[in-house]
């Protein structure tokens, strides 16, 4: 019949015209982006202070050797240091002791006008570190130090290589679980809003009276349906949303604003042909190359999708059914915690399996229907055999026609019953009745 | 078509049972809702008539017994054949006027421009146009409630279910919906008009049934409901002492001491209303009391469904 189209089109329409579903729906993945972006934004655009640090030198060795960069200058400065700190001279000091070279762990003072930079830190204690262990080599009078020295310098870096991927489409495991965190939230988020938004909306029609008018022209069982599938329909329209502008922004709107030499990077990444010794900033180029990888983004999207959906309509059929039972939100909260806890232990499990995808118990609670889409969200980023999502959904999807039935039994008799606080027992009773 | 050699009734119901977890709502329940007219569906406040108007709006099912609609069994399909105003009125808050009334209409089955075209003449008639655009929580409840009844209405339905319609109406509105209906069913609509108010019934009602306790007390058309229940119910008009009358009357000529003596102010004169035993004839009681006061007039008095009303339940609930 199509008045259940009838209704999906009322719940569908009511939510999407609202004021606040455009707000949210336009400013959410512009602040993901932000959140997301702005280190890595800070990072390339700032231009940091430059600043003059003097040293003074007793040991008349450290200081010929050391360094600057553009970030730091390195004078050497004689009489009382503070007056210069105080003249705006220099922005800190250093004092190295004349017996640096004769302890094994000698300690320096640094002293800043401001907080003091880590990098600059690191810095200094490698450089000097790197001099006076030099120094020390010399008192042992090896011949061509220098050119021996030269030679046992090693610089190692990590590339982590998947046996279980294609070469290009590697993930740093830490990046991937990242994402999977993230998607597992947004599940949290999703299944709780728009699960409540279901239940709200009918305890409203309950305490408005509507229902009658309503149940005399549709049968509560197909009420019940239309309501859940209006409302879901929202949520995917919300998500497929801020998936074309986050995909908008990240295909076109980021490689716009980078320099060239990161989106020059970011191709030879993809293509496999990275020289990754030569980039010092790994990490953040290949977070960058996900976020641009318009296949990876859509697969991982079509996968939340099919888990927003099923997760929703599993818990939205439960929502439904707390929502007919009792006449005001206040009621509904002690009957609504056995629906909540399922998904508060799924996104805890979400976020402790991170580190081990492939463990037992995340495998288990990926596959069962409560906690499912959220761990097994979690869980795809990290690259796992594909037969696995499919059969979760798959137990998912079941899962939910059975509780669909069951949530209609209790919301045809729950919606008629006024001024009862029911508990879980009452609900039973009431889905036994013919 | 062969015209139906029996007139089939618009509505029957058959031993209608229902019970909630403890609580019997409706008990064995029959009666006929014929063609046209008004039909009063009576009794006190949780006597179970909401439970039979959800029952014929297929909103629940009876336990045992069953509703005919048109001589079928009812189904879901006839839903559309009826307009059901419930006691508790119910709209959408936060939905716009206009497009409440449609989304309601087309659930009725009415295609949209059918409705469009239906509304518009409607909120024409009720004058009320400029509210199309409004939210349902920004008109008072009686502008709501004309809203609600056009609802139920616009969809032409054949059968028109009114629970408690004039509460909430004040005595202007009541009256434009009283209107509304008898033109409903001149028009040839079923009407089936629930309340425990009993002022209108006379006016409107042709035929009634009076629940009370989950069972059907008294059900038939209200003249004869009335001429039935006003046997031997006589109004005495004189002036005089009422109390001379009374006792010289005595205990063994009226069975019922249904007195309402009335002091007309103006020309003095008493109005006792009498209702005599079956074996006494008026003629003895003219007679007797023409010699103690001075009669003025003497005529039969049919009791108001009110009276009928009050007086079915107490008996009903002596005999329990």
């Amino acid at each position: 019949m199509n008045n259940t189209g009838l209704i999906i089109q009322r719940e569908y329409l009511e939510r999407v015209r609202k004021k606040s579903f455009v707000i949210t729906t336009l400013l959410m993945p512009l602040f993901m982006i932000i959140l997301m972006g702005a280190p890595a934004m800070i990072m390339l655009f700032s231009t940091p202070d430059h600043n003059v640090i003097g040293v003074v030198d007793n040991s008349n060795v450290v200081f010929p050797q050391l360094k600057g960069n553009e970030l730091y200058e390195f004078i050497p400065i004689t009489g009382n240091p503070q007056d210069k700190v105080d003249e705006g001279e220099i922005n800190g000091y250093l004092i190295i002791p004349s017996d640096i070279e004769k302890g094994s762990s000698p300690v320096l003072n640094l002293y800043m006008n401001s907080a003091i930079p880590i990098e600059l830190q690191s810095s200094l204690s490698t450089q000097i570190n790197n001099i006076v262990e030099t120094e020390k080599l010399k008192e042992y009078n090896i011949q061509n130090l220098p050119d021996i020295l030269d030679s046992v310098k090693t610089n190692v870096k990590i590339n982590e290589v998947r046996l279980d991927k294609e070469e290009g489409e590697s993930l740093a495991s830490n990046l991937s679980f990242l994402i999977g965190m993230f998607m597992s939230f947004l599940l949290y988020m999703f299944l709780i809003m728009y699960g409540q938004m279901v239940m709200t909306s009918i305890i409203e029609e309950k305490n408005n009276r509507v229902l009658e008018l309503i149940v005399s022209s549709v049968t509560p069982y197909r009420l019940m349906l239309g309501k859940i599938t209006g409302i879901g329909l929202v949520a995917v329209t919300q998500i497929i949303l801020w998936g074309i502008i986050m995909a908008f922004i990240s295909t076109l709107f980021l490689p716009a604003i980078l320099p060239d030499e990161i989106v020059s990077q970011m191709t030879q990444m993809r293509s496999g042909n990275l020289d990754i010794a030569q980039t010092d900033n790994y990490d953040m180029l290949s977070a960058l190359s996900l976020l641009t990888n318009v296949g990876f983004i859509i697969e991982l999207f079509l996968w939340l999708i099919l888990f927003l959906v099923g997760g929703f309509l599993l818990y939205a059929a439960m929502f439904a059914a707390v929502g007919s039972a009792v006449d005001n939100i206040q009621d509904a909260s002690q009957l609504q915690s056995f629906i909540l806890i399922p998904i508060i232990i799924a996104l805890i499990v979400s976020v402790s399996i991170g580190n081990a995808p492939n463990s037992a118990l995340a495998v288990w609670l990926s596959m069962i229907p409560f906690t499912s889409p959220m761990v097994m969200m979690s869980r795809i980023p990290a690259g796992i055999s594909l037969w696995q999502p499919w059969v979760s959904a798959i137990i998912l999807y079941v899962s939910f026609g059975l509780m669909v039935w069951f949530a209609g039994k209790i919301y045809r008799i729950g919606i008629f019953m006024y001024g009862k606080k029911p508990n879980i027992k009452d609900l039973i009773k009431w889905a036994r009745y013919k | 078509m062969q015209p139906l050699a029996v007139k089939i009734q618009m509505l029957e119901i058959q031993n209608v049972s229902k019970s909630y977890s403890g609580h019997q709502a409706l008990t064995d329940v029959s009666f006929k809702v014929p063609e046209g007219g008004i039909y009063g569906l009576l009794g006190p406040n949780g006597a179970g008539k909401t439970t039979l108007i959800r029952i014929i709006n297929h909103i629940t099912a009876p336990d045992s017994g069953q509703i005919l609609f048109d001589g079928h069994p009812l189904t879901q399909k006839d839903v559309v054949n009826i307009g059901y105003l419930p006691e508790e009125r119910g709209l959408y808050k936060k939905m716009k006027v206009g497009e409440q009334a449609l989304f309601f209409a087309r659930l009725k089955g009415m295609n949209r421009n059918e409705a469009l075209r239906e509304l518009k003449k409607w909120f024409e008639k009720f004058e009320i146009s400029e509210w199309w655009n409004k939210k349902v929580e920004e008109l008072s409840k009686g502008m709501a409630q004309k809203i609600q009844f056009i609802v139920t209405v616009l969809h032409n339905p054949r059968l028109l279910i009114f629970d408690e319609p004039f509460s909430g109406f004040d005595p202007i509105n009541a009256n434009l919906l009283k209107e509304e209906m008898l033109a409903l069913r001149d028009k040839g609509t079923t009407i089936i008009y629930s309340t425990h108010n009993m002022n209108s019934v006379e006016s409107l009602c042709d035929n009634i049934t009076l629940i009370n306790k989950s069972k059907n007390l008294l059900s038939g058309n209200v003249d004869e409901i009335r001429k039935e229940e006003g046997k031997g119910r006589f109004a005495l008009s004189f002036t005089g002492s009422t109390e001379n009358l009374l006792s010289a009357i005595g205990d063994d000529i009226i069975s019922h001491e249904l007195i309402v003596p009335e002091k007309n102010v103006t020309d003095g004169s008493t109005q006792l209303i009498l209702k005599l035993k079956p074996e006494t004839s008026f003629r003895d009681i003219i007679s007797l009391a023409n010699n103690i006061v001075e009669l003025e007039s003497f005529s039969r008095a049919l009791p108001s469904m009110d009276e009928i009303f009050i007086n079915a339940v107490k008996n009903a609930n002596q005999n329990e």
